[in-house]
């Protein structure tokens, strides 16, 4: 295989894997900034019991988040040096922002987060887990701005030819507010909500089905079907905008989404096969029209087709179709299912003893942690690989991104070494919150007896109060 | 904003912008803020298997326990701001340096898994090979950074194009892996006055043992170092000589480390911790000063070296990196200091430890 291939299989790969964990990073944030209000404004303990666990998870993933984090921070330098020397003075500063302001803000309340439930006030650790909220979503907001860029560059010029061409920044807002980047912010966030909403639905489930800790199950889920309900439908709202914008800004990967050649009013299929052979979709169910009518409010007007995109600046036309329909069905499953699981708790049945939820409502659920997290790397992949050739749409082609004296033999030792340690990474998270499920929340004791139990299991050495 | 912009355009790249020994220095600060603050970290790593029972292993990782990953973020905001502010910079080394870096990487992530797995089982046999791959991990990830930096001071192959020249052995001469060794000496130092610091009975009493035997190896490392660098590389000396007041530096580091014993003796170990940080510093001084205003030095044809001006980022985004990193650098260093206020203090193990 050569460097170009390895390369983006490793980039692929080890960023794949890192975003197992930052959307539920942000998600659970939501999620304990809910539970946790809610304790303060009721008092109520079993809201106190649920921040407390939720946290020991929110932890774990965020600690598999810093690790994995750590390796991307400097893959762009090893991997892809040529893009970083052509990109440095726009996109390191993007990151290095993200540095600063989100992972400090995160990282510094987190601190309180974990080990002040005993030395600050009940506001005070609100507050905190407010700021490692807001700073989870800081740093998507830094690196979603610096990949939009990729997709659609602005607020820079280019500098020097040829080999020391770069681009540097003229107008740092502009490049922030890039065309493409509050609508990919907004669609990434509320698919992070859907991550951490469906976690906790998830193992709420799993509780009811096991009739264990019932009250905290009952509780916790009802606050995971809100979230879920909410972003489920925000992911509707942003992803047609995202589409609607995706058309004007990048024409080709919405060609490609849609294995759309030729330049006419275009369809909208619900799922196919797109042979690039013979450039047509087959084996497909499409509503005639739909897509110029979503994109445009007008089922007439012709969406630009493939053919008009010249062969070698083409994505991968079936590859790209795949994973955007597949993120699309999964995405309206969820949406059904928290519309269905809103009505069920709302109807009253869904806590009461009808056999047909225990035996597969709840089983659903249980399963459907795994939904968000598959549309999440799906829709990734779309966007990606819709960009492609590009590394920086229409700038700078992947190709040509690599580093020059990185050869194949020397990335696909480091992709062995990657793939055998996340392997091993994946297994320990599993491991530890297999673990942490199974013991279930504490049941909460009174104050001075409360330890400040940290979700990393860290050593809590102060005097108690 | 506008303000600081404007004068952007008249000076397009001014070698005598003070933005650019802005940068220099920045960066600096912050990985001498991963050195010192991580150091400890793999140190207590380096030392772990010189301990006897499990219980005193589970206090040097108690040690450690809540601050190390806070710690790391240190080298990730680091490697950004390299990036952002000399993006040619980031791009040769870690290119250049492919295998070193992803070994480091993979080490320091192999580290944090021990950690965490290390206490999960009660088996023996369990905990002793954690316990063995947390010590290499930390050992191999002081050692990688000593011969990073050793390569940089020694100087590395550039081509035309600033791309690495050279091959993945050829950054394992003799220099690099004595500033290797030395790295783990360093922080082997460090973790030791770290671990009499949080531990209390044997365990400090045999890490007051580390100390002595450490600082030994690490003014023997020091010496080494010190010799070999005059000896075949005189242009990182050249700034003292052009400067007499430089040597305020090596002197401030030479008395750092004698205070170490001294305050040890006394029973000041916060003291000594604080010595052994203020060493750090110089070192750390000596190699910018030493560098200035190189950053990749090219050694087989200097025209090709990496400076603080052809390695830079524009103006532009020298200037607003400098507004991002006021804003930001001041809260990072009241969040550090404030998360050590509430850890300090002797380790204790209950049912919540590793």
């Amino acid at each position: 295989m050569d460097v170009l291939l390895l390369s983006r299989i490793q980039f692929a790969f080890t960023v794949g894997f890192h975003y197992i964990y930052p959307p539920l990073s942000i998600g659970l944030g939501i999620v304990l900034v809910i539970m946790e209000g809610l304790w303060i404004r009721t008092g109520e303990k079993i809201y106190h019991e649920m921040a407390r666990f939720w946290t020991k998870i929110f932890a774990l993933t965020f600690a598999i988040g810093v690790a994995t984090g750590i390796v991307m921070e400097f893959e762009f330098g090893t991997n892809w040096a040529t893009y970083s020397r052509y990109v440095g003075d726009v996109f390191g500063s993007a990151l290095a922002a993200e540095g600063i302001f989100a992972f400090f803000l995160e990282s510094g309340f987190l601190a309180v987060l974990l080990f002040g439930w005993n030395k600050v006030g009940p506001k005070l650790h609100f507050f905190s887990t407010c700021m490692v909220c807001l700073g989870a979503h800081f740093s998507a907001v830094w690196i979603i701005v610096a990949n939009s860029w990729q997709q659609t560059p602005a607020g820079y010029h280019i500098v020097g030819e040829g080999l020391h061409a770069r681009a540097e920044i003229t107008d740092f807002w502009a490049m922030v507010f890039s065309p493409s980047s509050m609508d990919r912010l907004s669609h990434t966030l509320m698919g992070a909500w859907q991550a951490g909403s469906f976690f906790v639905i998830s193992v709420s489930a799993y509780y009811l089905m096991q009739r264990r800790h019932l009250e905290f199950a009952k509780r916790s889920i009802k606050v995971g079907l809100t979230v879920a309900l909410v972003a489920s439908l925000g992911q509707l709202i942003t992803g047609d905008i995202s589409a609607r914008h995706v058309a004007t800004n990048q024409p080709a990967k919405l060609a490609a989404f849609e294995g759309h050649y030729a330049t006419e009013p275009a369809p909208l299929y619900l799922f196919g096969w797109v042979n690039e052979n013979q450039q047509r979709v087959q084996f497909g169910i499409a509503i005639p029209k739909m897509l110029s009518y979503l994109t445009y409010g007008d089922a007439n007007k012709p969406v630009t087709g493939l053919n008009d995109i010249k062969p070698d600046e083409r994505p991968p036309i079936n590859f790209v179709f795949q994973t955007y329909h597949a993120m699309v069905a999964i995405g309206m499953l969820l949406i059904a299912l928290s519309l269905f699981g809103v009505y069920l708790w709302w109807s009253g049945r869904l806590f009461g003893e009808e056999p047909w939820v225990q035996k597969f409502v709840l089983p659903v659920m249980v399963f459907s942690v795994l939904g968000p997290q598959l549309a999440n790397q799906l829709g990734w992949f779309s966007a990606e690989v819709g960009r492609q050739p590009w590394i920086v749409y229409g700038l700078l082609r992947t190709s040509d991104a690599l580093s020059k004296v990185v050869t194949a033999d020397v990335v696909l030792t480091s992709l062995i070494l990657f793939t055998a340690i996340y392997l091993l990474l994946f297994i320990l998270f599993i491991f530890l919150l297999n673990e942490k499920i199974q013991h279930g929340p504490e049941t909460e004791k009174t104050p001075d007896e409360v330890h400040p139990v940290s979700p990393t299991e860290l050593l809590d050495h102060h005097p108690r109060a | 904003m506008n303000l600081i912009f404007a004068q952007e355009t008249a000076a397009a790249i001014a070698p005598s912008s003070p933005l650019n020994d802005i940068w220099f220095v920045l960066v600096g600060v912050l990985f001498t803020g991963y050195v010192i603050l991580d150091g400890f970290d793999l140190g207590v790593g380096a030392l772990h298997l010189f301990t006897k029972t499990d219980e005193e292993r589970r206090l040097m990782l108690n040690a450690i326990g809540p601050v190390w990953d806070g710690n790391e973020v240190w080298l990730v905001t680091g490697g950004g701001a390299l990036f952002a502010a000399f993006p040619e910079v980031y791009a040769t080394v870690f290119s250049g340096f492919y295998l070193a870096f992803i070994l480091l990487l993979l080490s320091l992530i192999f580290r944090a898994v021990a950690i965490e797995f290390r206490s999960k089982r009660p088996e023996a046999w369990w905990r002793k090979t954690w316990d063995f791959f947390f010590s290499l991990g930390s050992v191999l990830s002081a050692f990688l950074i000593g011969v990073a930096t050793g390569n940089i001071i020694w100087g590395i192959p550039l081509d035309g194009n600033h791309e690495f020249a050279g091959t993945f052995f050829g950054l394992l001469g003799p220099y690099p892996i004595l500033l290797g060794v030395t790295a783990v000496a360093l922080f082997a130092m460090h973790g030791a006055i770290y671990i009499v610091m949080k531990t209390e009975g044997e365990l400090e009493a045999r890490a007051r043992g580390w100390i002595r035997n450490t600082i030994i190896f690490f003014v023997l490392m020091y010496a080494a170092t010190s010799f070999a660098t005059l000896l075949y590389i005189p242009r990182m000396a050249a700034p003292l000589q052009q400067h007499p007041w430089l040597f305020a530096v090596p002197l401030l580091n030479i008395l750092a480390v004698a205070n170490i014993p001294r305050e040890i003796h006394l029973g000041q170990e916060f003291k000594a911790f604080l010595s052994s940080c203020a060493a750090m510093v110089a070192l750390m001084a000596l190699f910018g000063i030493g560098m200035y205003p190189h950053l990749v030095f090219c050694h087989t044809e200097p025209a090709n070296s990496l400076d603080i001006y052809n390695a830079a980022s524009s103006q532009k985004t020298l200037s607003i990196m400098l507004i991002i990193a006021c804003m930001g650098v001041p809260v990072v260093l009241a969040y550090t200091v404030c998360i050590y206020w509430i850890f300090r203090g002797k380790v204790k193990l209950d049912q919540t430890s590793y």
